[in-house]
């Protein structure tokens, strides 16, 4: 039965993935279609009302930059607010100020798309810091990154020297797609029993008696843009496992898909942007390819069950449910882990430090190649660069240059990539390293040996990814971890978008190469093959030795 | 490949000095410029210091291991050398024969008091010099006055003397070839240091070699690759010491080596002049090595019909009988006629005659009266002894003849001749006294095995058009023979360019060969424009390449090398690449198994002990760099199929391949290895 629930969830992605690109396609092509007449009108307003007449076509600097100033001064707001949210209206819980680094470490994390979380929402944020900063910078961000995985796709895949216009893309990723999305599945969720109130923190009598705090609010709506932006922050800090959160089976499906149908349809959008559907598909091909060895792994590891429990006789015919929600089972758990790090999401639904080894090792994975999917734009531009390296080293052997989409990869192209592809190691080894080499860093860590090493590597891996989930157990509210965590998910976030908008600005300018039959094509299955190749060897193989030294040691010595 | 003296060998000398140069490329200075052997040497050298202090470094107790993984990575750093002075030794020892043709020569300059002699380095643009018979031309220049026999084969290594002339398209002489016969005067064109055989000599001896954009961009994945490994090897010492695993620094540079791409980064620049070197054993000098990769992105190839695609002389392709007359009788005096007809015309007819195996009485001819052709009478022909006479001609001409002499027209003739001249063809009418017995169908040639090429060409993508300055039936009927895509008939050479830049518009490289002054904005113009040798000065400047043997078809092979350097250079970084794979599962387990003796179940390879694991690796990793080099030189194999079909098998080959072969190389090492540690 588990893999029947595993399937259904699979299919209704799959037959989602068409209508909702052809969408997303309409939203940003820029051509007149019917939904202009729904939303134009607001759009038109909004336009008006910030000044923005003419919207011309910006080049990759200009649009990197206007992208850049507006997260900043977002995240400079965000701030403000944290601070100052003691004397702020809605709170009725009486929550004072943020601490300074904890502040630093929660709105780079949301303005990032992170959502790495190292306070609990119920006692840190008042309702309207939930609302003005987490939640709003919980459409904003992934906003951010569909603007720039468009402007990307349409730099490689049309000439002139235009990415788009970065305000006309921000405006109308929310108001075509996140904001009526998450109206309708807010809705459903209210309709399913997540709450949805200012009210305060209940206090109600047990039946033994005692006094007990229930925390509620605003949940329904944080909880449809937590996974439809794939930021993953909780309400609660228990996240997705929280029963107010995610209360049954059918909640846990409805978030599952809100947040990965999204980043599998946008492989579908470049399809159609590169005017040939085929070369989506190799995409998406490509990435389901690699989701389903990660799905398999983590499900058949979790299924059989920590080796030493069972080697006690105790009944593990359920498989390892420690850390995980009796009401979603291990299909369910697993489903989610994998899809929530796969998409870059980062909400959970199971604690991740409780996996098995080698169900552990499935997240941590799929956050460092960070384009199995991927979250909001992040994944298709790491897969395309993924692309775009493939056919570099393998376009060579059928005896040209390498071309991309008719455009030839040159150094310009090249040193960008390289850039890209370094700082991805860089930002989560580096870190790893320094954290072991200090007693700031180790002294966190809650579980010693093989594990502690996994807990550092997956919240470095977790921050760099842009996911947040977290493997927890690490006492990560410090400013060494508050501090490091921030400038990683910084760098993680802005350094590979800027490197690739940088790439689209160079593709997009470039003289167009006609395709021959000597010309490597990038839509048939050969390709699927060299790109699967491509992220494994280049990707895969970069983490093997601290991998081998986390979860792989740990899994080898339990048994 | 006709020359015999440019082919390169590989002769005790150039590997001596290969040997020799291996060591001399360890200076650091030099070193720095291939980033990848130079962490190599790098990593040697703290090896080296671990083995010398090995209390300073903490190293006691592992000198000998230490001191092998010096030895390895000694040897992977000459190994890498090795290949490029071997590439380079190449070019150098043709760049030697170049330059016994630059001895110091004497000229006969003219000045205003008379001719002086002075030495050929005083020569400087637009002296004039007088060159007799027997003495070599002092410098590259254009004859100005008078004609001479030249013997050019100092640089084409073609021993046949070529006739130079003043005016037209064979003017231009080159420095250092020899006068055989008559005397010329010339007008000098280069200073000195910048000729023709200066530049070749450089240009094989490498040192004006200039990193070409492709080899550019993969030295830049090469290096991010490097630092990628860096990064990991650097942050796993702290990481393994948390797991209470302690990493020596041997072991780690020993991870370090294995994983950075050392093949390919050892062989880049030797693939390079290799392919540089292939061009030049095949007597085209290519002027860049971005021309040479250019050459394998051609998407369009302009060739010039006469002397590329067809022999340019029109040849007898059959014979047809008008009225009652029959196929042979046509032959036997269309063969009387030609017997003694020493024109190409003449001569095709009688090889035709061969090749049909008809009849003739030879001897007829020979004792016959030969009627040369003159512009009046447009006919040839002979008056035989018994006073009966033949003639061909065009069919006009031989119309009136015949009528002159009172004989019929048959009814068909006008009617088969232009049929012929409408398939592009000419026709030779043939009478004897006055009965017109047939025609000889006279077309241009296409060379054999041109269909064939082109049909190679359409199979790596890439389109031909044919230039001619016939009319465009003709130029069809070529063009439908030799299979070429599309031609320009009754073109100027204006049209060349403007062809050119319309194909270019659309993104497409475009070749071109040409050899006459008015080619040379065309020349220019093309990414690759192959020169002749023959050509003038003007067409040798303007071009990237330029061809010895004076072949304009030489630029299909052209295209093949270019496309082979390139996919050699894919094969070799896809391989060293994958070979990661098996090295990483040798020295991972290797690495942790002595603190961790469960990681043992990694050592899928079961390789005998964790320094042998190691050790192998390593040793695998530098003797694969020699094995490749005769791959590196000779580039890979290659026959033109479709870009998925070449992808599928280099794929399987060099990709695959490049998983596998390490796994069975590592272990087979270790075999041996294990023996000692």
């Amino acid at each position: 039965m588990g893999i029947v629930q595993i399937a259904v969830v699979l299919v209704v992605l799959v037959l989602l993935v068409k209508p909702l690109g052809t969408y997303v396609y309409n939203v940003f092509s820029n051509e007149p279609n019917r939904t202009d007449r729904i939303f134009g009108p607001v759009e038109r307003w909004i336009y008006r009302l910030i000044g923005l007449r003419n919207r011309e076509g910006m080049t990759w600097k200009k649009y990197a930059i206007t992208l850049l100033l507006t997260n900043a001064a977002l995240a400079f707001i965000s701030y403000l607010i944290l601070r100052i949210q003691s004397i702020l209206p809605l709170n009725p819980n009486g929550v004072g100020a943020m601490e300074e680094t904890l502040s630093f470490n929660t709105v780079i994390s949301f303005i990032t798309n992170t959502n790495l979380q190292h306070y609990s929402g119920e006692s840190s944020l008042s309702y309207f810091s939930q609302m003005a900063v987490i939640m709003m910078m919980m459409f904003t961000s992934a906003a951010t990154g569909f603007s720039a995985a468009i402007a990307f796709v349409r730099g490689i895949t049309s000439r002139g020297n235009s990415l788009g216009n970065f305000f006309e893309d921000f405006v109308k990723a929310h108001t075509r797609i996140f904001l009526p999305a998450a109206i309708v599945v807010t809705m459903i969720l209210v309709g399913l029993d997540v709450p949805q109130t200012l009210q305060s923190t209940l206090t109600v009598t047990t039946l033994e008696g005692a006094m007990q705090n229930i925390a509620i609010g605003p949940v329904a709506s944080l909880e449809s843009i937590k996974h439809l932006g794939t930021n993953g922050g909780g309400f609660f800090g228990a996240n997705s496992s929280h029963p107010f959160e995610n209360p049954n089976g059918l909640t846990n499906v409805i978030e599952i898909l809100s947040m990965w149908a999204l980043p599998a349809s946008l492989p579908y959008v470049y399809g159609r942007f590169a005017r040939n559907r085929k070369q989506g598909w190799v995409v998406y091909s490509a990435m389901m390819a690699l989701f389903l060895v990660f799905l398999a792994t983590v499900y058949t590891s979790e299924l059989h069950g920590n080796p030493v429990m069972n080697s006690l006789g105790i009944d593990a015919s359920q498989g390892s449910m420690e850390g995980k929600e009796v009401r979603f089972g291990i299909p369910q758990s697993a489903l989610f882990t994998a899809v929530t790090t796969a998409a870059t999401t980062g909400t959970v639904n199971n604690m991740h430090d409780t996996l098995t080894p080698l169900g552990g090792l499935v997240p941590l994975a799929q956050m460092m190649l960070n384009c199995v999917f991927g979250g909001k734009g992040a994944g298709l531009m790491n897969m395309l660069m993924y692309a775009i390296l493939g056919v570099f080293i393998a376009g060579l052997m059928v005896g040209r240059t390498p071309e991309f989409l008719g455009r030839k990869i040159e150094p310009r192209e090249m040193k960008l990539i390289a850039i890209a592809i370094l700082i991805h190691p860089l930002i989560i080894l580096g870190p790893t390293a320094i954290a072991f080499l200090t007693d700031l860093g180790s002294g966190a860590i809650s579980n010693a040996g093989f594990h502690g090493i996994s807990q550092v590597l997956y919240e470095y891996t977790s921050s760099a990814a842009n996911n947040g989930s977290g493997f927890e157990g690490l006492a990560d509210n410090t400013s060494f971890w508050n501090i490091t965590t921030g400038l990683v998910m910084l760098l993680g976030r802005y350094v590979s978008m800027i490197a690739m908008l940088a790439v689209a600005g160079s593709f997009v300018r470039k003289q167009w190469v006609p395709e021959t039959i000597g010309t490597l094509k990038t839509d048939n299955r050969w390709f699927v093959g060299i790109l699967v190749g491509t992220v494994l060897i280049i990707g895969a193989l970069t983490f093997l030795p601290a991998i081998a030294l986390g979860p792989i040691a740990e899994h080898l010595t339990l048994g | 490949m006709q020359s015999s003296t440019r082919k390169s060998m590989l002769t005790s000398t150039i590997l001596k000095d290969a040997v020799i140069d291996s060591f001399k490329k360890l200076n650091p200075i030099t070193m720095m410029k291939n980033p990848v052997m130079f962490v190599v040497e790098v990593g040697t050298f703290i090896v080296l210091l671990t083995v010398l202090l090995p209390d300073f470094m903490g190293a006691k107790g592992h000198v000998g291991f230490n001191l092998t993984v010096f030895f390895v990575l000694l040897i992977t750093v000459l190994f890498a050398n090795f290949a490029e002075a071997l590439a380079e030794g190449r070019g150098k020892a043709q760049a030697d024969s170049l330059k016994q043709s630059k001895q110091q020569l004497s000229a006969n300059k003219r000045t205003f008091s008379g001719i002086k002699a002075v030495p050929s380095t005083e020569l400087r643009k637009g002296d004039i010099v007088v060159v007799s018979q027997g003495e070599m031309i002092p410098g590259d220049g254009e004859v100005i006055e008078g004609l001479a026999s030249v013997d050019e084969s100092a640089i084409t290594g073609e021993s046949a003397p070529v006739i130079k002339e003043a005016g037209g398209d064979f003017s231009s002489v080159t420095g250092g070839t020899r006068v055989v016969s008559d005397r010329i005067v010339v007008q000098i064109t280069s200073d000195p240091g910048e000729s023709f055989i200066d530049r070749m000599i450089s240009l094989v001896e490498g040192a004006q070699r200039q990193k070409t954009p492709n080899e550019l961009a993969l030295n830049t994945l090469l290096i991010s690759l490097t630092l990628i490994f860096l990064i990991v090897v650097v942050t796993l010492a702290p990481i393994a010491r948390y797991a209470g695993v302690n990493i020596e620094a041997p072991v780690l540079i020993a991870l370090l080596v294995c994983l950075i791409p050392t093949t390919i980064g050892g062989l880049l620049s030797a693939i390079g002049i290799a392919g540089m070197d292939r061009v030049t054993q095949f007597n085209v000098i290519a002027m860049s090595g971005k021309a040479v990769e250019a050459a394998g992105d051609i998407n369009t190839m302009i060739l010039d019909k006469t002397g590329t695609i067809t022999f340019g002389n029109r040849m007898a392709s059959s014979f047809i009988p008008v009225g009652n007359e029959k196929i042979e009788t046509v032959g036997y005096w269309s063969a009387i006629t030609s017997v003694k007809d020493e024109t190409p015309e003449g001569r095709s007819v009688i090889d035709l005659m061969r090749a049909e195996q008809y009849e003739y009485d030879e001897k007829l001819a020979i004792d016959a009266e030969f009627i040369a052709f003159k512009a009046e009478t447009r006919m040839s022909g002979v008056d035989l002894r018994d006073g009966r006479q033949v003639r061909k001609g065009a069919v006009d001409a031989v119309k009136q003849w015949v009528k002159a002499q009172g004989g019929s027209i048959p009814a068909d003739l006008d009617e088969k001749g232009n049929a012929i001249a409408s398939k592009g063809g000419t026709p030779l009418a043939v009478a004897i006294g006055n009965r017109i017995v047939g025609l000889i169908y006279l077309k241009d040639t296409v060379k054999p095995g041109m269909r064939e090429r082109f049909e190679q060409l359409r199979k790596m993508g890439i389109k031909t058009i044919m230039c001619t300055g016939d009319n465009p039936l003709t130029a069809a009927t070529i063009a439908l023979e030799a299979g070429v895509d599309d031609f320009i008939a009754e073109s100027k050479p204006e049209d060349k360019i403007a062809v050119i830049r319309r194909e270019q518009a659309e993104g497409k490289l475009v070749a071109m060969t040409g050899d006459g002054t008015n080619d040379a904005p065309a020349l220019a113009q093309a990414d690759v424009g192959l020169a002749m040798n023959s050509g003038t000065t003007a067409a040798k400047e303007a071009a990237n390449m330029v061809d010895l043997d004076s072949d304009p078809s030489k630029i299909i092979e052209v295209v093949s090398i270019g496309k082979q350097l390139l996919m050699t250079r894919g094969a070799l970084t896809t391989f060293s690449i994958a070979n990661d794979v098996a090295k990483y599962f040798a020295i991972i387990p290797a690495m942790f198994t002595i603190a961790i003796p469960q990681m043992d179940g990694l050592n899928i390879m079961h390789l005998g002990s964790p320094s042998s694991a190691i050790l192998s690796a390593l040793i695998f990793n530098a003797i694969i760099i020699p094995l490749l080099i005769p791959l590196a030189m000779r580039g890979i194999a290659y026959k033109p199929m479709s870009a998925m079909k070449l992808l599928g098998k280099n794929m399987t080959v060099y990709g695959l391949g490049g998983i596998i072969a390490p796994f069975i190389g590592i272990k087979l090492i270790d075999l041996i290895v294990h023996l000692w540690v």
